[in-house]
């Protein structure tokens, strides 16, 4: 029993890492003012790409930073269009991630299904990984997980504690005010959608290289959108999305642990989502203000509108 | 040591779409001194602010600081050169909190933990000005006055010497004016410079050293506050001998329609705009209601027309209670209603004409049946609009945003008064309209109060106003300053009730 437990949780670390990526890159984005649908794409960007790298190169972490590179170059797009063109954000992320999904589809054509051989060694902190349990399960993971954990710290120390922060979360508070202050909101929200899409791409190098060593088309299977959804669940704080990842990572493994007890994994699958819908009811409900959403999401802004 | 003892505004022209906005103004100010900048709205006040704050470029013209010309590309190159300003709209964010505002403007803010670098000066700053105001909140929890405490706080700890302040008093309780007086007057014995923008004479008189009065964007006047009065402020302000109109047929007055019982009515930032107001109104008569825009005006159009709960009081219509009823109910009541802004309200910009040309009457039986709309009826109608007030389009099939302003509000009035309202509420109909269609719809409404309706009409026209109407409301901050009628001679200081100035009790007219 103990030992199930143990695993389980371990595979919850591990299923929440990605997660806890792409949800803090979102974050990122979002505080900016800037709505990206199209972590889902720039996460598949991110898999095929550092998949496709180690493959050649043999060294995991060169495809970790090629995927890093990817991902934040495809993410120009995106900012090109609702920054510079002021496109509508809603229709310029989904178009994302539908480009993300077939470009990355056609770049791993003939990688599909070949097995990675190598493999990206756990990191086993000494001393604090022969405590009971928790050692198992925090202090000997893949380094994924340490990465995800020290960047959603680091995005938070970034967004509260820098100035740069309070002008990135003041950008999508109100453009107009933050600009008028000599800070250049232009140059802030391509700074954020392109770190946030390095965040996401990070997010598809770990599904492909380290979580399941193989790469297919369609791999990311939602959890960009699941992202969208935790960013909101945790009310786009990168430290609140730290337990909320590795609890919507609990869910996904729980899926196959009860499936064998006739409970449909479809309705686990619904899950987070729910668990989304019914976080943002209860907050409304309570203190529409607490929700803490920034207050020019996804509002194009128009330099010189008074 | 100020950075400015002395700044001039030398000739500076601008205009936008070839309209001119600022003309040859010049203007200077030295260290220790109020300058007043007395104008209507549109007269041009906030473009020559926002060219001194660097967000618009003049035309011509230059600015001099001690002597030395300069450029001022944008706001940050004018904060360097010390000076600060208070928007009439605050730039704040409201969602964070007062040191998250102060950190982000402040030029010197570290680049980690700013907030708790920045607590000690900011509070020690605060102190000296007699502030109080809690770092910790959230803007959205502040009041209008501690909002502009913590702009001013912004200005001056980013080192502003001149502070220009836009309209300051316009959200302000009277308590909080009264502290913003004080604050200034104690800038002001440090050797701070101040512009200070109004309307209202009463502020700039108890406030300003000197005051200069622009119109329609130039300067008209200027004088020591010592050495002149409000009246001839008022005059300069207005710029024109009221002339009355006689072209105007006499029509007698029929049986009363609208009655307004001491309304009271809450505007959008929860503070009391329209407070306590009474009037009647009857058939053949038009009521125009004069005053600077802002005091008022919209909210007691939207309470009458439904669009607006009212906090207190009533409103009937033939005796009939209208209070708080539906905009749909009191349009079948007979009221029909021009709004304010055209694009926003009157219309649907992307719908045809001839589904704009029956936005409110939809429901009535010539046009719909059960479910579904008569559409050869709807378009007779529109293309009997259309000829009779002359609105000039290719096709009713066509999206009306496409139609210019004045073609717009031709197809409202038309739409407004095609099923013989007992009552039309227009605002500010002839706004930003050109000369020919303005005295188009002038004439209509003219015709419209022949025809036994009665009119009420808002406007910051005065010649309109004294044009059209039999009688008149003067209002100021949600007042009436005087209710006359139009050929009153004691309309000749209509200057100052606009402006706060002057009241005449309605109880000592009938004396």
């Amino acid at each position: 029993m103990e030992d199930i437990i143990i695993s389980t949780l371990q595979r919850a670390m591990v299923a929440g890492t990605p997660l806890l990526l792409a949800t803090t890159g979102e974050v990122i984005c979002e505080r900016s003012g800037i709505l990206n649908l199209g972590v889902e794409g720039v996460m598949a960007m991110g898999a095929v790409v550092a998949f496709m790298v180690t493959m050649t190169t043999g060294n995991p972490w060169l495809g970790v930073l090629a995927a890093l590179a990817a991902g934040m170059m495809f993410s120009i797009i995106h900012a090109f269009a609702s920054v510079t063109l002021q496109a509508n954000q809603v229709v310029s992320g989904l178009a994302m991630t539908m480009l993300g999904l077939g470009f990355s589809g056609m770049l791993g054509k003939s990688y599909v299904g070949k097995p990675l051989s190598i493999k990206m060694e756990d990191w086993v902190i000494p001393y604090l990984s022969d405590i009971p349990w928790l050692g198992k399960i925090l202090f000997s993971q893949g380094p994924f997980f340490y990465i995800a954990i020290f960047l959603a710290l680091a995005a938070w120390f970034f967004l509260e504690k820098t100035r740069l922060g309070i002008q990135i979360r003041s950008t999508g508070e109100n453009p107009k005010a933050t600009e008028t202050q000599g800070v250049n909101v232009f140059k802030l929200k391509y700074l954020s959608v392109i770190t946030g899409g390095g965040f996401s791409a990070l997010a598809g190098a770990h599904l492909s290289i380290s979580y399941s060593k193989s790469w297919i088309e369609g791999m990311t299977a939602g959890r960009g959108w699941i992202a969208i959804a935790l960013t909101i669940f945790a009310l786009w704080n990168p430290a609140r999305a730290i337990w909320a990842a590795f609890l919507f990572g609990g869910i996904f493994v729980v899926q196959y642990l009860l499936q064998p007890l006739g409970i449909s994994p479809n309705f686990l699958a619904m899950l987070p989502y729910l668990a989304t819908l019914l976080i943002l009811l209860l907050i409304s409900l309570k203190d529409p203000k607490k929700l803490n959403a920034p207050a020019m999401l996804g509002e194009p802004y128009k330099r010189g509108e008074r | 040591m100020k950075k400015i003892q002395r700044l001039e505004m030398r000739s500076i022209s601008k205009s936008f779409h070839g309209i001119p906005a600022n003309q040859d103004i010049n203007l200077f100010i030295e260290s220790g001194e109020i300058l007043g900048l007395l104008g209507e709205n549109g007269a041009g006040k906030t473009t020559l602010m926002n060219i001194l704050y660097g967000l618009y470029q003049p035309d011509s013209g230059q600015i001099k600081i001690n002597d030395k010309t300069i450029r001022i590309n944008n706001p940050v190159e004018s904060i360097t050169h010390g000076i600060g300003m208070v928007h009439q709209h605050f730039m704040l964010v409201q969602n964070h909190s007062v040191i998250e505002n102060i950190a982000l403007a402040y030029k010197d803010t570290p680049f980690f933990f700013p907030n708790a670098k920045i607590k000690n000066k900011v509070e020690q700053f605060s102190k000296n000005f007699d502030f109080h105001i809690d770092l910790t909140k959230k803007v959205w929890q502040l009041s209008a006055g501690e909002q502009q405490r913590v702009e001013i706080i912004k200005a001056l700890l980013n080192g502003a010497d001149l502070l220009i302040l836009d309209e300051p008093t316009s959200v302000l309780t009277p308590r909080e004016i009264k502290e913003l007086i004080f604050i200034l007057r104690e800038m002001k014995a440090k050797g701070h410079m101040i512009i200070f923008i109004s309307h209202k004479l009463d502020e700039i008189m108890d406030i300003c050293d000197r005051v200069m009065v622009l119109q329609k964007g130039k300067i008209v006047g200027s004088a020591d506050t010592k050495n002149t009065d409000k009246n001839s402020l008022a005059r300069m302000m207005v710029g024109r001998d009221v002339v009355f109109n006689t072209t105007r047929e006499k029509l007698t007055k029929g049986k009363k329609t609208l009655a307004v019982e001491n309304i009271k009515v809450i505007g959008d930032k929860g503070r009391r705009v329209v407070k306590n107001i009474s009037f009647e109104l009857f058939e053949n008569e038009i009521f125009g209601i004069a005053g600077v825009s802002g005091n008022g005006q919209r909210e007691l159009a939207e309470a009458i027309t439904g669009i607006r709960p009212i906090f207190s009081g009533k409103v009937k219509m033939n005796g009939k209670d209208i209070t708080n009823k539906s905009p749909r109910h009191i349009y079948d009541n007979g009221v029909s209603h021009v709004p304010e802004e055209r694009i926003r309200f009157g219309i649907a910009p992307g719908l045809y004409l001839f589904d704009n040309a029956i936005l409110k009457q939809h429901h009535l039986k010539k046009f719909s049946n059960w479910y579904f709309l008569n559409y050869s009826q709807i378009k007779n109608h529109t293309r009997t609009i259309v000829k009779k007030f002359k609105v000039s389009t290719h096709s009713i099939n066509n999206q009306i945003r496409n139609l210019s302003g004045g073609n717009i509000q031709k197809l409202i009035l038309g739409r407004e008064i095609s099923e013989q309202p007992q009552l039309l509420v227009a605002s500010h109909p002839t706004y930003g309209l050109d000369v020919g269609a303005t005295e188009f719809l002038r004439e209509h409404l003219l015709e419209l109060r022949k025809q036994g309706s009665a009119i009420l009409l808002f406007s910051e026209d005065l010649e309109e106003i004294f044009e059209l109407c039999d009688r008149i409301a003067v209002i100021f901050d949600g007042e009436f300053m005087a209710v006359l009628d139009s050929d009153d001679k004691q309309f000749s200081d209509i200057g100052l009730m606009m402006a706060g100035s002057k009241r005449i009790d309605p109880m000592e007219k009938q004396k």
